[in-house]
């Protein structure tokens, strides 16, 4: 079964939902003005009040907010209801300090799991569906995210959280299993278990998958659904927003459609804040516009990508989002060139026979940036003599060199010597002082 | 002809050591040992009592192995005895990728092993020389 349109809000035409957009923006500049210190503070700053904003053309007035803003009044001084309102809490897990909390009432749980069925909807999940969840169960909102989403369209979920991949598989397989939601390094690497199981694809029911949670490449498509045999489509979300859901690939697998009857999406240049036009690559924002646990005004995603407004030949009038090409604060940048981990991956697939698990080192000699890429050493590109892995050395290396502009060498290390994630890769390894 | 481990070993401390404590735990004995190195990794070339078993315990703790198929031959341990091996492929203008040589032998021989291009055509010539050919250093 293909993707259906499972609401007619995802067809509105832009006027009417331009309408709908500044009616609720109205209330949520309201709400979090009467109930957020920073949000009162912040606008007061710009000698802003809630009566100027009237529609959301008045969107580039208000403030933005940063995952900052989230730590810095951690835990609950984001919340704009009082806390018997609130009726989950989930965390995402920062890399340094503390971390980000994101409160939820129960209309916000209903926001996420209209929008989550929506986009399991556009992966033509249905009753008679079986999904299987391997995203982490927990604070992370990537299990209970998909769990509800795919129980509120009435299809049979598997909960296997995430781990023990060997179990994953046997039940896949054992309970008919369609449609698969993990992040894509786990589906890869799930794809790869099957086949040293000696498994064949036939014997699997599954026909489609939503990744999510890392950025990744066309070319990983490309190589989860030759793997999987299935149709591989993206799925977009970020939990200080809601959780995934926030935007998804229809199967014109031609960018993510935004629910933007809930999130407003910008384009901002990420060092002027300056609004982008459609078609501009900056740094992705969201505002809130039905929620009131915890209403984000501006929020900085840090996500690279840009937005295309053209009509979609599946029918939805949403704003679509590109692939997510790096994240602002994932973005190295070597001698002065941008280098995104998305594109040194296309290149690892692209030479064949190799692990999309990579590790980039980063270093500064004499001044000097310098990268280095750890590739991990298979079997299918083992040869026993120096000369041939040489020549396959040099190979990725001038495959690289084209791709990103920089010079970068390459490391051939043993296999399983990269970290696994079963969650969202870490990648960088900046090792710079300056 | 006759089989030998090839597995690669990252330019790391104690790697060599794990995969010799590997072959012990299982009491596997190696016949012939030799590592060839770049600044990154290396290439170690082993020869054992059971090759098939020493693929799969390494490949159980983790390394990547394959089996490379060497021809071996008998010499004469005397001034010139490689040299006559190496006349003969010199005049068939066939290559060799690397040898090297296994010293625990009978009185008055050594076996070279070698890797070459187009080992079946190789053999082939060798025999036509009377080159004697060893099939298992057992």
């Amino acid at each position: 079964m293909t993707g259906y349109i499972l609401d007619k809000t995802e067809t509105l035409s832009r006027g009417e939902l331009a309408a709908l957009q500044s009616e609720r923006l109205q209330k949520t500049v309201r709400l979090v003005y009467d109930n957020v210190p920073v949000y009162r503070a912040k606008m007061e700053e710009k000698k802003l009040r809630p009566e100027d904003i009237r529609s959301v053309e008045d969107l580039h007035k208000l403030p933005f907010t940063t995952k900052q803003d989230l730590r810095a009044n951690y835990p609950f001084g984001m919340f704009a209801s009082p806390k018997e309102d609130i009726v989950r809490i989930h965390a995402s897990s920062g890399t340094t300090g503390k971390l980000t909390v994101v409160g939820y009432t129960q209309n916000d749980l209903d926001v996420w799991t209209a929008c989550m069925a929506r986009s399991m909807a556009m992966a033509g999940i249905d009753r008679s569906s079986t999904v299987q969840v391997s995203y982490g169960y927990g604070l992370f909102t990537g299990g209970l995210g998909a769990h509800y989403g795919a129980e509120r369209l009435g299809a049979a979920v598997v909960p296997t959280s995430s781990g023990n991949t060997l179990r994953q598989i046997t039940l896949m397989k054992d309970f008919g299993v369609t449609h698969l939601c993990c992040t894509p390094s786990y589906a890869l690497y799930i794809a790869d278990e099957i086949r040293k199981m000696g498994l064949d694809m036939a014997e699997f029911e599954l026909r489609g998958g939503l990744f999510g949670a890392e950025p990744w490449s066309e070319a990983m498509r490309g190589e989860i659904e030759k793997k999987l045999n299935i149709t591989a489509l993206d799925i977009y979300g970020l939990s200080e927003i809601s959780g995934p859901g926030v935007a998804m690939e229809c199967g014109c697998k031609a960018g993510s459609h935004i629910q933007e009857d809930h999130f407003i999406p910008e384009i901002v240049d990420p060092d002027t804040l300056e609004p982008l036009p459609y078609g501009q690559t900056g740094e992705l924002v969201f505002t809130t516009i039905t929620k009131t646990g915890q209403p984000l005004i501006r929020y900085r995603t840090r996500d690279i990508t840009s937005l295309n407004a053209e009509p979609c030949a599946c029918g939805r009038t949403t704003v679509r989002m590109n692939k997510v090409f790096g994240r602002s604060d994932d973005m190295l940048i070597i001698r002065g060139v941008n280098v995104f981990p998305s594109q040194i991956e296309t290149v690892l697939i692209r030479a064949g026979g190799i692990e999309p698990h990579y590790q980039i080192n980063v270093d500064r000699v004499n001044n000097t940036d310098v990268m280095e890429i750890e590739v991990e050493m298979t079997e299918e590109i083992f040869s026993d003599e120096v000369r041939n892995i040489e020549k396959l050395k040099q190979k990725i290396e001038s495959m690289l060199y084209s791709m990103l502009g920089v010079t970068a060498t390459v490391r051939l290390v043993g296999p399983n010597t990269i970290p696994r994630s079963e969650g969202k890769a870490k990648r960088i390894n900046d090792r710079r002082t300056y | 002809m006759l089989n030998q481990l090839s597995v690669f070993i990252e330019n790391k401390p104690g790697r060599l050591f794990q995969l010799t404590t590997v072959l012990a735990e299982n009491k596997i004995d190696l016949l012939t040992l030799s590592i060839a190195d770049t600044k990154d990794y290396g290439i170690l070339r082993a020869i054992t009592r059971e090759n098939e078993r020493a693929v799969e315990v390494l490949k159980e703790a983790g390394f990547t192995v394959s089996i490379t198929k060497l021809i071996a031959v008998e010499v004469a341990d005397e001034p010139g005895g490689l040299r006559d091996i190496l006349a003969i492929f010199e005049r068939e203008e066939m290559s060799i990728e690397y040898l090297y040589s296994y010293a625990r032998t009978k009185e008055g021989t050594a076996i070279i092993l070698m890797k070459v291009e187009d080992a079946e055509a190789a053999v082939r010539i060798l025999q036509s020389c009377k080159v004697k050919l060893i099939d298992s250093l057992l």
